[in-house]
């Protein structure tokens, strides 16, 4: 699929730039131009691709469906599901909770859409496919779905109501499992365009520095780590890798874009790939930032107790996919 | 007499957003329509989520016109915000 690119990575390494096959700065070379252009395709075309689908995305008539009907358990799915193809703003999180509470739609399922809009978004999804390939993509955009619905369940049976901010209850106190009116935009697709265009220009804008640099390190690794060299401290068998891969990765959200072509090299070198979706899980999923904005609509219990239960879900994946991968 | 009648007709336009980047972007925007086209307009940016959730707006940024919401969730373009000054 990517032949053209190989193609044109060594035209301009062996032919422009007149540098020998074979030797390490051209190939490292190579491997740069010819990585960093794949990845940045596939991610603009993700990125354009849930751009159009969330803009015809009927937020509203969801969170109405979800308010309406009795879902035995399912609405938790359906929330999960969501939060996949809701952009994730995590401006825009704060806003969502407090719809869906309005709405009298259970806490549990609220956290279900909140653990799985930032765990599955378009960025991470277009570095997925780009370093790890489709069926590695798929397996983490199904985990990830199905760790929001879980985790949205246990948070539910733990009663947290009482830990919310004192106006939130005020809001879930008065929640009514209403409809609310909403105004249908009827706007064609040609008029959507320029304004999703801008919205993928600025995402890529955001992201590119981070993805070069990290492909720029991961490719200095690459040449300088020798294989299978994390194999002998982060070996299936060691029990800690997955825990401590896990909390490692909360605090460092701001460069997951960066971070993701590192793991794709430490992966290459030996270690599992269970560890390494825990590790990606926690980088994506659970930022500091995140609990800031929540602070405001729920204590810092609460965000303690939503953390320990999505890092638990984690901790657990990671360790299945080393049994099952 | 003409300036009495625009004082009349000022629009109230309040920006919902807890001042995320995408929200300052439609700032931005709407201020540049106010000012290219000489609209008697006031700007006010709502940035508190409390007051935000008074609106029944579930994704930000929001635009908000005399009192109607007209945006929700995303940056219009400039002839969109002037469509809807208009």
């Amino acid at each position: 699929m990517f032949d053209w690119i190989q193609q044109i990575a060594d035209w301009l390494v062996y032919d422009v730039l007149n540098l020998d096959k074979g030797q390490h700065l051209a190939e490292a070379l190579n491997f740069f131009i010819y990585d960093s252009s794949k990845i940045l395709i596939l991610l603009f075309v993700v990125i354009f691709f849930m751009g159009i689908v969330n803009s015809y995305f009927p937020i509203d008539k969801v969170k109405n469906y979800l308010s309406r009907n009795k879902l035995y358990g399912l609405e938790y799915l359906i929330a999960s599901l969501f939060g996949v193809v809701t952009p994730f703003c995590s401006c825009s999180s704060v806003p969502l909770f407090i719809g869906f509470v309005r709405g009298g739609i259970p806490l549990g399922v609220t956290f279900s859409f909140l653990i799985t809009s930032p765990l599955v978004n378009e960025v991470a999804i277009g570095l997925f496919v780009g370093l790890f390939g489709i069926k590695t993509t798929i397996i983490y955009v199904i985990s990830g779905v199905l760790l929001g619905t879980i985790s949205g369940i246990i948070l539910q049976k733990l009663k947290l109501e009482h830990l919310l901010t004192p106006w939130v209850k005020e809001v879930l106190a008065n929640a009514q499992r209403d409809q609310d009116i909403f105004q249908i935009e009827n706007q064609t697709l040609r008029q959507r365009l320029p304004v999703i265009w801008a919205e993928v220009v600025k995402i890529l804008k955001g992201v590119i520095p981070y993805v070069i640099i990290g492909i720029a390190v991961g490719g200095l690794m690459h040449g300088y780590i020798p294989e299978g060299f994390f194999e002998k401290y982060m070996s299936k068998d060691n029990l800690f890798a997955v825990p401590m891969a896990t909390i490692l990765a909360v605090p460092m959200y701001s460069n997951a874009s960066g971070i993701l072509p590192i793991v794709q090299v430490l992966v290459a070198k030996g270690i599992p790939i269970g560890t390494a979706i825990a590790f990606m899980m926690g980088v994506v999923g659970l930022s500091l930032p995140e609990a800031m904005l929540l602070k405001k609509v729920m204590t810092m219990k609460l965000i303690t107790v939503f953390f320990g239960v999505v890092i638990l879900c984690i901790i657990t994946s990671g360790y299945l996919f080393n049994i099952i991968l | 007499m003409a300036k009495h009648k625009h004082e009349a007709m000022t629009k109230k336009i309040k920006i919902l957003g807890t001042g995320c980047p995408k929200c300052k972007t439609l700032t931005g925007v709407v201020k540049d329509v106010v000012a290219e086209n000489n609209i008697d307009a006031t700007i006010e940016k709502v940035e508190d989520i409390i007051e935000i959730m008074k609106f029944d707006v579930m994704t930000t940024p929001a635009l908000v016109i005399d009192g109607v919401i007209c945006i929700k969730g995303r940056v219009p373009s400039k002839s969109e915000i002037l469509a809807l000054l208009n």
